[in-house]
């Protein structure tokens, strides 16, 4: 069950002609390939794409009526492997994953298939996940369509723009025989619009009915001599090709007036930011129309050289307007300048800067600078010579904590890490390495446990260097999702070969978690289309790993940090795996919330635990916090004149996961935390013995208060 | 890159006269307060007026408790003429409302430059989710709102504050409704109320309670007159005290002395007596009251009586140390009780269980013996090992069953007994020796005096927390022996001790001790 349902968005995908589509970018991708007769999709979850992979999860009925096949592959390699089904057949099939960590593991597959060339329009849909609010390193994918030659799209980020790109991309690649990818950025995925739909087609040949007529044709295959020809077929037939197709469909734009000194050149993702810039500049207009003449470049790759020669004609200076580096548009740009003889000067990174976003900021201040000192006539006198006062704003930086992503409310992952640290308070420093997924948070206060990530599925291998063990052995974690992605065999297999003195702890929350939630095939739940429920731990006793703990119930940190401590100290030879089991919170308050309102309404006995903080007995020096760090675990200031620091205090979005009590015993911490279980529709024994104990216990109470002093409204 | 102070100069003239149409917005949110269902809103508002509008946001993994960014545009359209072409971000200078879901999100917005004087609207929420790097300090880690505040009056056009979450749980809802009202209440929006309304009553869930956040922050913001732009605090309740004649008249005796005492000690000293009293009982109040006295002793009007205003506050928290008898005694109130059936709201018609999580080691169960006895055990390593043993374990105790119950209520009855227990020795030796050492700095080096005071601090906590207060409190102290003979002195025990109270493993005190070591 993935964390967003769009079953109710998913009625949108049946417009037909003449309706109007509104909604999210993704959405409205998905709608275009209906509309595109496509016949078989798939992919990997990861932002910005995730909500990608959802809707077609859940529009899985809708595909089966037009005869689509949908695969949620195992990982991106799986994924970009689909796309073989387009070699032979005159089917289009697109995939979709996040760029650029998926792009690279997918590397190999796009690479073998761009070489063998395409019957069917191949699409791969990548989310790139660059700038503010990115999860990964900072890199592009247009790298990987250079090198493996296909065709790269980069649409103008509105709805209209992006779902046109769909059928371009398609037509591209069927008119070249060459894959192509289309490339949307973290915010044109959720950006919100508008656009015309047409009536979803099916395909016109399915995947079932080709896999009724099998073909092949060994000059396909990957081989030499057929590898030599490949690449020959790339440079005389489908580079030209695209060239041709790119020119005569205007997949690029022009906008602007035809003559004028300078000229910009852009990638269409760019484009509404460029705009941006030109109305804060007064050189273009609410809708776009501009004063600067603009080369939009909708396909990034290739470069079509007479089409940008062309462009740059008359005019004096272009500025080339390319985000991430390093830049491989304005080299190949300055290349076809100086290979034509121009003269023409062209300006791009140095006025913008080579690395990061391109923010409005960095557009506003990179634009102002390139037409101060190429068309300085253009700009209006208040920014040639600015001489407003603006009032000096208080420097804040120092006061605003930053506030990285961290575990949910009574994630099940805050115990594992909890026990750790209290391991390492015994053992000292240990070595640990650490993979993708929502156990990485653990890397950040108040656990700072994890060192290195090398990507997905790769934690345990990243600490193939201490295999051979030492004083004290290092330690890897690894997600259910990463393990099921590619764990098992690049790190599992790699350990129990090699033979592995190491320990590895699997974080099993029943989910690709940090994706969406998402099920994999160790997930308890039942999937109707997926196989589920398929233990980590018969894997792990499948490649011949023997030392295998499966721990159900992580929020027991005292027998988690025992487990540790034995994985850490026990004569077994072979890696040692720990699999921690339990629910992911969110997953699991989406579930069973409702459940349980439902029960309560219906008189059914339901017990609501959640805990609680005796403020009296906290001392205000916040351990707790520095072994849960729960958003739901506070601190708060009492108003008492005696008290130095803030209490420690538990709001209302406590979940009762119970980390706070065992933490405070497995630490020994303190006996300030209390739970209360609040009991709905109690039985009417049960009420009556707690009636009894209420009298009992409230007659001892009052008697000892009437023989003291109390301090009404004190503690 | 050029200077900044680019940043929004608009050239109002050059520009297309049709953009100041646009209304630019941003929320900046943290994860699960509800920023995408209140973007949705928004969007539907603007539409259903004839607004063509565009959001954008950064979902994924930065929604787990990170800071987030949705923006919305919006401008009047007419069916037929082309979309306007609309940013996906925010830019600095370029932001006509803000609306930032938490306090030091609204500090956020105004460093990203969000917040500017000439145009924007702020719509802030008060309150605080607290950043686990101002929650994991052992000390006060929590960042200054009221630095927020004032920049927020400088930075903004107009900026409506106030704890709209607190208004949304009280109106049963979440923050995104009532952020929703605040922003329709402020005006900055060319929509009437009722097209607000109808965008919840489209959304479809919770509607009613949507609906009632929504309207008392319309209220809010439609009423700036009605708002402090700090939040006020609650006067602060005097206890009234209750109990056997005889016990009052003494208590009155008690109160007596301390009303005797220059205002500024006694402000501190009647809390500090109400808890020593509670703590233990009349005579420990009086002790508490002599303790103080010998102290003032020593002080002078001349110098405000800042030495015995501090003594007031940390002998008392010296005295009532805490104690399995102090924990059991407060474990079993009525009124806690009561307290916790409110703060759970707990109806008639539910039960409450209540499990407590005590972990008692040898050293809390030495603690209650003789102090003869107790001593001559917890110096023979065999007979701890002997009380770990039987003792030392998590027990979690169900204090609503009766057996729970009594046993807690009895250890809670054990005051009589406390004095004779070889904890109350080693406290009050603990507390002799500080005070001791405390005055005896008065004559050479009053403020110092008065630090070492406040180093009490540092003691805090129960098992190995408690010792690790304790090492600290005697390491501050040993270090600040070392330059007790300079004049600042005083400064540099303060030092020591806010840097004890910055993590927990006490590196910050390392290097201020290491600072020290260079010169003493």
């Amino acid at each position: 069950m993935a964390e967003r349902s769009f079953k109710a968005e998913v009625e949108h995908l049946r417009l037909g002609e003449g309706q109007t589509f509104t909604g999210e970018g993704i959405l409205a991708i998905t709608k275009a390939l209906l509309e595109n007769g496509v016949g078989y999709v798939g992919g990997y979850q990861g932002a910005p794409i995730s909500h990608l992979m959802d809707v077609l999860a859940d529009a899985e009925e809708l595909l089966g009526e037009l005869g689509i096949r949908f695969e949620a592959n195992a990982n991106e390699a799986a994924a970009a492997a689909m796309l073989a089904a387009s070699v032979h057949y005159p089917i289009r099939g697109a995939v979709t994953f996040k760029g650029s960590v998926g792009v690279n593991v997918a590397s190999d597959a796009l690479a073998n298939l761009a070489s063998s060339g395409v019957t069917g329009g191949a699409l791969v849909i990548v989310g790139e996940d660059y700038g503010e609010g990115s999860s990964i390193m900072q890199e592009r994918s247009h790298a990987f369509a250079m090198k493996s030659q296909f065709w790269l799209l980069d649409p103008r980020p509105n709805l209209p723009c992006i779902t046109k790109a769909v059928r371009d991309g398609f037509e591209l690649s069927e008119a070249t025989n060459t894959p192509v990818m289309l490339m949307v950025r973290i915010r044109s995925c959720h950006v919100t619009g508008s656009f015309q739909t047409r009536d979803n087609q099916r395909p016109t040949l399915s995947v079932k009915d080709a896999l009724s007529n099998p073909q092949s044709d060994f000059a396909r295959v990957v081989l030499p001599p057929m590898s030599y020809m490949h690449e020959q077929d790339k440079i005389r037939n489908r580079w030209p090709a695209a060239e041709t197709f790119i020119r005569e469909r205007g997949l690029n734009e022009v906008f602007g007036p035809r003559s004028a000194p300078v000229g910009l050149v852009l990638q269409g993702g760019m484009y509404n930011g460029v705009i941006r810039a030109l109305q804060r500049l007064g050189l273009a207009d609410l809708h776009g129309n501009t004063e600067v003449p603009l080369y939009v470049l909708n396909v990034t790759y290739p470069l079509v050289s007479d089409e940008f020669l062309e462009f740059c004609a008359g005019k004096d200076q272009i500025l080339v307007i390319e985000e991430g580096q390093p830049e491989f548009i304005e080299q190949q740009l300055t290349t076809f300048l100086y290979r034509s003889g121009s003269t023409v000067k062209l300006r791009g990174k140095g006025i913008l800067p080579m690395a990061g976003e391109y923010t409005g900021q960095v557009m506003l201040d990179g634009l102002t600078a390139f037409f101060k000192d190429a068309a300085p006539g253009m700009l209006p006198a208040i920014v040639r010579a600015p001489n407003e006062d603006r009032p000096q704003i208080p420097d804040l930086t120092a006061t605003v904590p930053i506030r990285p992503p961290g575990f949910c409310t009574g994630c099940p992952e805050r115990p594992i890490f909890a026990a750790m640290k209290l391991v390492q308070q015994e053992t000292g420093k240990l070595q640990i390495s650490a993979d993708i997924g929502c156990h990485l948070f653990a890397a950040l206060p108040p656990f700072e446990i994890g060192g290195a990530t090398m990507g997905y599925g790769l934690g345990p291998a990243a600490n193939a260097a201490f295999d051979g063990g030492g004083e004290r052995r290092p330690v890897s974690i690894i997600g259910d999702g990463g393990f099921w992605h590619n764990g098992l065999s690049s790190s599992f297999t790699n350990m129990a070969f090699n033979k592995s003195d190491g320990v590895a702890v699997i974080v099993d929350n029943y989910y690709s978690a940090a994706t969406g939630g998402q099920d994999i095939m160790s997930s308890r739940a039942d999937n109707p289309t997926k196989a589920t429920k398929h233990p980590i731990t018969k894997a792990l006793r499948g490649i011949g790993i023997d030392w295998v703990r499966q721990v159900d119930n992580t929020y027991d940190v005292g027998r988690m940090r025992d487990v540790l401590r034995e994985a850490l100290t026990t004569d077994a030879p072979g890696p040692k795996v720990i699999v921690a089991s339990s629910e992911c919170m969110l997953n699991k308050q989406r579930r069973e919330k409702p459940l349980a309102q439902k029960a309560i309404r219906e008189g059914r006995r339901v017990e609501a635990p959640r805990f609680g903080v005796d403020e009296d007995v906290c001392t205000g020096d916040h351990a707790c916090i520095r072994l849960s760090g729960c958003p739901s675990l506070s601190v708060k200031k009492l108003d008492d004149p005696l008290r130095d620091d803030p209490v420690a205090s538990i709001d209302q979005s406590c979940v009762g996961c119970g980390n706070c009590g065992e933490v405070a015993d497995a630490a020994v911490l303190c006996p300030s935390f209390y739970r209360a279980d609040v009991v709905h529709n109690p039985s009417p024994l049960e009420a009556r013995i707690a009636r009894v104990r209420a009298r009992v216990i409230g007659w001892l109470q009052t008697r000892r208060a009437a023989r003291r002093l109390t301090f009404d409204g004190a503690s | 890159m050029l200077p900044d102070r680019l940043a929004g100069l608009l050239p109002d003239k050059a520009a297309d006269p049709r953009l100041s149409g646009i209304i630019k917005l941003a929320i900046l949110a943290v994860g699960g307060q509800g920023g995408g269902v209140l973007t949705a809103w928004i969007e539907d508002v603007a539409r259903s007026a004839g607004y063509a509008a565009q959001a954008t946001s950064v979902a994924g993994v930065s929604q787990r408790t990170g800071a987030t960014v949705y923006y919305v545009e919006m401008a009047p359209h007419h069916a037929g003429d082309p979309m306007p072409v609309f940013s996906l971000m925010p830019a600095p200078g370029d932001v006509d409302i803000m609306i930032a879901a938490e306090m030091m999100e609204a500090g956020r917005s105004i460093i990203r430059g969000f917040v500017t004087p000439d145009r924007t609207t702020l719509i802030a929420s008060t309150h605080r989710a607290l950043a686990v790097s101002e929650k994991m300090v052992p000390g006060d880690g929590i960042a200054s709102s009221g630095e927020v505040m004032a920049a927020a009056d400088i930075a903004a056009r107009r900026f409506i504050a106030a704890d709209f979450d607190a208004l949304a749980i009280a109106n049963g809802s979440v923050i995104s409704a009532s952020l929703f009202g605040a922003l329709a209440g402020s005006g900055a929006l060319p929509f009437p109320r009722e097209a607000f309304e109808a965008a919840i009553r489209a959304g479809g869930k919770g509607i009613d309670g949507s609906l009632r956040a929504f309207g008392a922050a319309f209220d809010v913001a439609a009423n700036p007159a009605d708002q402090g732009v700090a939040p006020r605090p609650a006067p602060r309740q005097v206890p009234r005290v209750l109990g056997p004649a005889r016990l009052l008249a003494d208590w009155d005796r008690l109160v007596a002395r301390v009303a005797a005492m220059p205002v500024p000690v006694a402000e501190l000293a009647l809390p500090g007596l109400r808890k020593v009293v509670d703590f233990q009982d009349l005579r420990y109040g009086a002790a508490y009251l002599d303790h103080l006295a010998k102290v003032m002793a020593r002080d002078d009007a001349a110098l405000g009586w800042r030495l015995s205003r501090e003594a007031a506050k940390y002998i008392a928290n010296a005295m009532a140390y805490d104690d399995i008898i102090r924990v059991a005694d407060l474990k079993t109130r009525g009124r806690r009780f009561d307290r916790i059936r409110k703060e759970m709201r707990v109806k008639d018609a539910n039960l409450l269980h209540l499990t407590e999580f005590f972990h008692p080691r040898a050293e809390e169960t030495v603690g209650l013996f003789p102090a003869k006895l107790g001593a001559k055990l917890e110096a023979d390593p065999k007979w701890m090992a002997r009380l770990d043993r039987w003792f030392n374990k998590g027990r979690r105790l169900r204090t609503d069953s009766l057996r729970a119950f009594l046993t807690l209520h009895l250890i809670g009855g054990l005051r009589g007994w406390r004095l004779r227990t070889l904890r109350h020795a080693q406290e009050e030796a603990h507390l002799a020796l500080w005070l001791d050492r405390a005055l005896s700095h008065v004559a050479g080096n009053y403020d110092l005096a008065v630090e070492v005071i406040r180093c009490r601090r540092l003691i805090k906590g129960y098992s190995d927390t408690h010792k690790r207060g304790f090492s600290k409190f005697d390491r501050v102290l040993e270090a600040t022996a070392a330059v007790s003979g300079r004049d600042d002195a005083a400064d540099w025990c303060r030092r020591l001790r806010e840097a004890a109270l910055k993590d927990e493993d006490g590196k910050a005190l390392d290097g201020a001790i290491a600072t020290i070591r260079s010169f003493a």
